[in-house]
């Protein structure tokens, strides 16, 4: 085990998939010599050279769909939008041409490109830094989409990306980039057994509600898990978007009866909704209350210094929790 | 491809005023001692808010220096009629077209996402997503044009910018339309760590042959050449010929943002070697040789700047933070009942931690 920052084990991620594949190249806005805004390409252009880690043009448009043609010539493309709110520029190629043409070519063409981006808020960012644009990928059939929680998670998720043979939108917490967790670096994608990066993974078991969160609410529900008295919260990590691995949350809320959803996008069509719908779907008759969201509200993410009454936080989670308690 | 040529200069770096062939400019020396006024407050403005982020008061600050010649220069050439479309570090454009100094920093202190009234000012909004505000000035002219005026846009952006598909729609759109529209490019030489070339493997200015516009090339830290080159374009915009791509050839002496450590990307000779032109260094030269301002009227103006100073450190800290519920306001213009629901719920959350006496 090594103790390392999700930043660095997400480069770390990157570097072994580059070591096990030439074909494997990152793209992106200054992701060279400055390594990238937040460092996490640090060090690879100077080890794999400028042909393997390339400084594009600022276009994101351009980012990925010069990224189709080097993925239809054989390349897997992992490229960085250096943050989420400035991948809307490449909408169009992502939606109507990355996401469709495996369906398209009926199966003749893969894309197996990354497509990584920051994403949340919390770090007190000017507008359009702060964004969790997930639900429009998850909705967008074609694309996959992964987003570690912890650095452990990081250097498995980021290397099933770059090996999956499907596109994948791969989101990172950018609040949690410098916290530190232990990695162990010798888990392979072949050996990593329930580690799998497809599946959720239970955080902390518990008995009496089944909180359900990902990326970087995954650590503030764990905090809300230790602070609530008397009652026994399953923190699950969900890790994979898209699929959602249903059979993870279905199990827990079977036995919970109870289920909170919590995410820093907006509500309205957010990942909770679909979620709720599963678990209504699926759990209704182990339900003991109402399924509850704690979500970002249904407005433009605000100016910094009112982020944190737009986030959820410990207190909000655990007003849900009493909530789905009190009946 | 035609050559590269030298830019537009009517000030030298050594502050000589020089004649050039197809540009000229006739300023009062109340106008020039003006336009040094407005560096000088620019840059003073610059130079504080940096210190403010360290100290915490802003949340990141976009520095303009070296820059402020080609904002100033460019924006002091329009009428108060015309509109101007500014990004995140064209302070001297806000200013000039009268933006308050708080209003800048009240952004950047992360208290809103706007800042100033933009119909009012006639300058838009700081635009952060590359590229987006290029095509509003192209359809804000559009309009001018529509209407019948004789006003017309200046729209600014970098170098980084010209890869962007917006800068390029714009020019498409604002050839094809005849907009009265100025496309004010400020070439810093960098876009975060990656310079001019890794955005455009020609000379900026020349791409707008391409899109069937005159291109300008004019050095960006000379005040007066900058000046007579907008005002050019601005006329041939105004008598219905159409847009003009001006090139403005400078430096970001400063880092990208001060979350930014150009060290990891830069050589500082380089740094230093622009230091010589510093563009309201030249100008002052100029004006104190030809006894159009002298030591009395610079110290003058240096006092402006100190008081200035003064009020912008007690003025950031005494903006107020918007009430929370705030972040439910203007989100759309007519009444959204999905909303105002979630608006009473979050009411109703906020009372219950009072109640509690826990906020
Ligand atoms: C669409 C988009 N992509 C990426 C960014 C991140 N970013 C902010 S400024 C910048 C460089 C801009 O360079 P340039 O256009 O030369 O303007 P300058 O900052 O030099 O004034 C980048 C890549 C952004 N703001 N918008
Ligand atoms: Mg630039």
């Amino acid at each position: 085990m090594t103790t390392m920052t999700m930043a660095r084990a997400i480069n770390e991620g990157l570097r072994v998939a580059m070591d096990a594949d030439s074909k494997v190249v990152l793209f992106g806005q200054d992701i060279g010599r400055l390594g990238g805004v937040f460092r996490v390409t640090d060090g690879l252009q100077k080890d794999f050279g400028e042909h393997r880690v390339m400084d594009a043009p600022l276009a994101e448009s351009g980012i990925v769909g010069t990224a189709i043609g080097l993925a239809m010539r054989g390349y897997r493309p992992v490229i960085e939008i250096q943050f989420e709110a400035f991948v809307y520029p490449a909408f169009d190629q992502i939606v109507s041409q990355v996401a469709k043409m495996h369906r398209r070519s009926a199966g003749t063409v893969r894309l197996p490109m990354v497509m990584r981006m920051p994403y949340g808020g919390g770090i007190g960012a000017v507008e359009h830094h702060s964004e969790s644009p997930e639900a429009y990928f998850v909705h967008t059939a074609g694309l996959r989409v992964l987003t570690p929680s912890d650095p452990q998670s990081a250097y498995l998720t980021i290397q099933q990306a770059i090996a999956c043979e499907d596109p994948v939108i791969y989101l990172e917490p950018k609040r949690r980039y410098w916290d530190k967790g232990e990695v162990d670096l010798d888990t392979t994608l072949g050996n990593t057994g329930l580690l799998s990066p497809w599946r959720a993974r239970i955080m902390r078991p518990g008995t009496d509600v089944s909180v359900i969160a990902y990326g970087p609410m995954v650590r503030t529900c764990l905090e809300a898990a230790e602070a609530a008295d008397g009652v026994a919260l399953e923190v699950i990590d969900l890790q994979s978007l898209s699929p959602l691995d249903l059979a993870t949350v279905v199990e827990s809320v079977e036995r919970t009866g109870r289920a909170v959803i919590v995410h820093e996008a907006s509500r309205t069509a957010g990942l909770g909704a679909e979620i709720a719908a599963q678990i209504a779907e699926r759990c209704f008759y182990s339900l003991e209350a109402p399924v509850q969201r704690v979500t970002g509200y249904d407005v433009p993410y605000p100016a910094s210094r009112l982020e944190e009454d737009f986030l959820p936080d410990l207190d909000r989670v655990l007003t849900a929790v009493d909530r789905v308690m009190e009946d | 491809m035609t050559a590269e040529t030298d830019p537009v200069q009517l000030l030298t770096p050594e502050g000589q005023r020089v004649a050039h062939p197809d540009y000229d400019i006739d300023l009062s020396p109340g106008e020039m001692r003006d336009l040094y006024r407005r560096m000088v407050m620019l840059r003073r403005l610059d130079v504080e808010a940096t210190a403010l982020q360290r100290q915490g008061e802003l949340g990141i600050w976009a520095s303009c220096l070296g820059q402020e010649a080609a904002q100033v220069g460019s924006a002091a050439a329009l009428r108060p009629s015309d509109f101007a479309f500014p990004t995140y570090r064209d302070h001297g454009v806000a200013l000039t077209r009268g933006v308050q100094p708080l209003q800048i920093l009240e952004l950047y202190r992360g208290l809103t996402n706007g800042g100033w009234d933009p119909l009012e000012k006639r300058c838009g909004l700081y635009t952060i997503v590359i590229g987006n505000q290029v095509l509003h000035g192209v359809g804000y002219a559009m309009g001018q044009s529509l209407d019948g005026t004789d006003d017309a846009t200046i729209t600014y952006f970098g170098d980084g910018a010209t890869a962007q598909g917006d800068v390029n729609e714009g020019f498409v759109f604002a050839s094809v339309f005849t907009a009265p529209v100025v496309f004010f490019c400020q070439n810093n030489q960098w876009a975060i760590s990656q310079p001019r070339e890794r955005q455009s493997a020609v000379p900026i200015h020349q791409r707008a042959t391409g899109f069937g516009f005159p291109g300008a090339f004019v050095d960006g830290n000379d005040v007066l050449a900058v000046m007579a080159v907008t005002r050019a374009a601005l006329e041939r915009a105004r008598s219905g010929n159409g847009a003009t791509l001006i090139e403005a050839y400078t430096y970001r002496m400063g880092a990208h943002t001060t979350s930014d450590d150009p060290t990891r990307y830069r050589m500082g000779d380089e740094v230093e070697r622009w230091r010589l032109r510093d563009p309201i260094e030249r100008l002052k030269v100029y004006l104190a040789r030809e006894g159009i301002a002298d030591r009395t009227y610079f110290d003058t103006i240096d006092r402006e700047a100190d008081d200035m100073a003064v009020t912008l450190r007690e003025g950031v800290r005494r903006l107020p933070v918007p009430e929370a519920v705030s972040i439910f306001d203007h989100v759309y213009a007519e009444e959204h009942s999905l909303l105002h629901a979630q608006r009473a719920e979050f009411e109703e959350y906020h009372a219950g931690f009072v109640d509690q006496g826990v906020r």
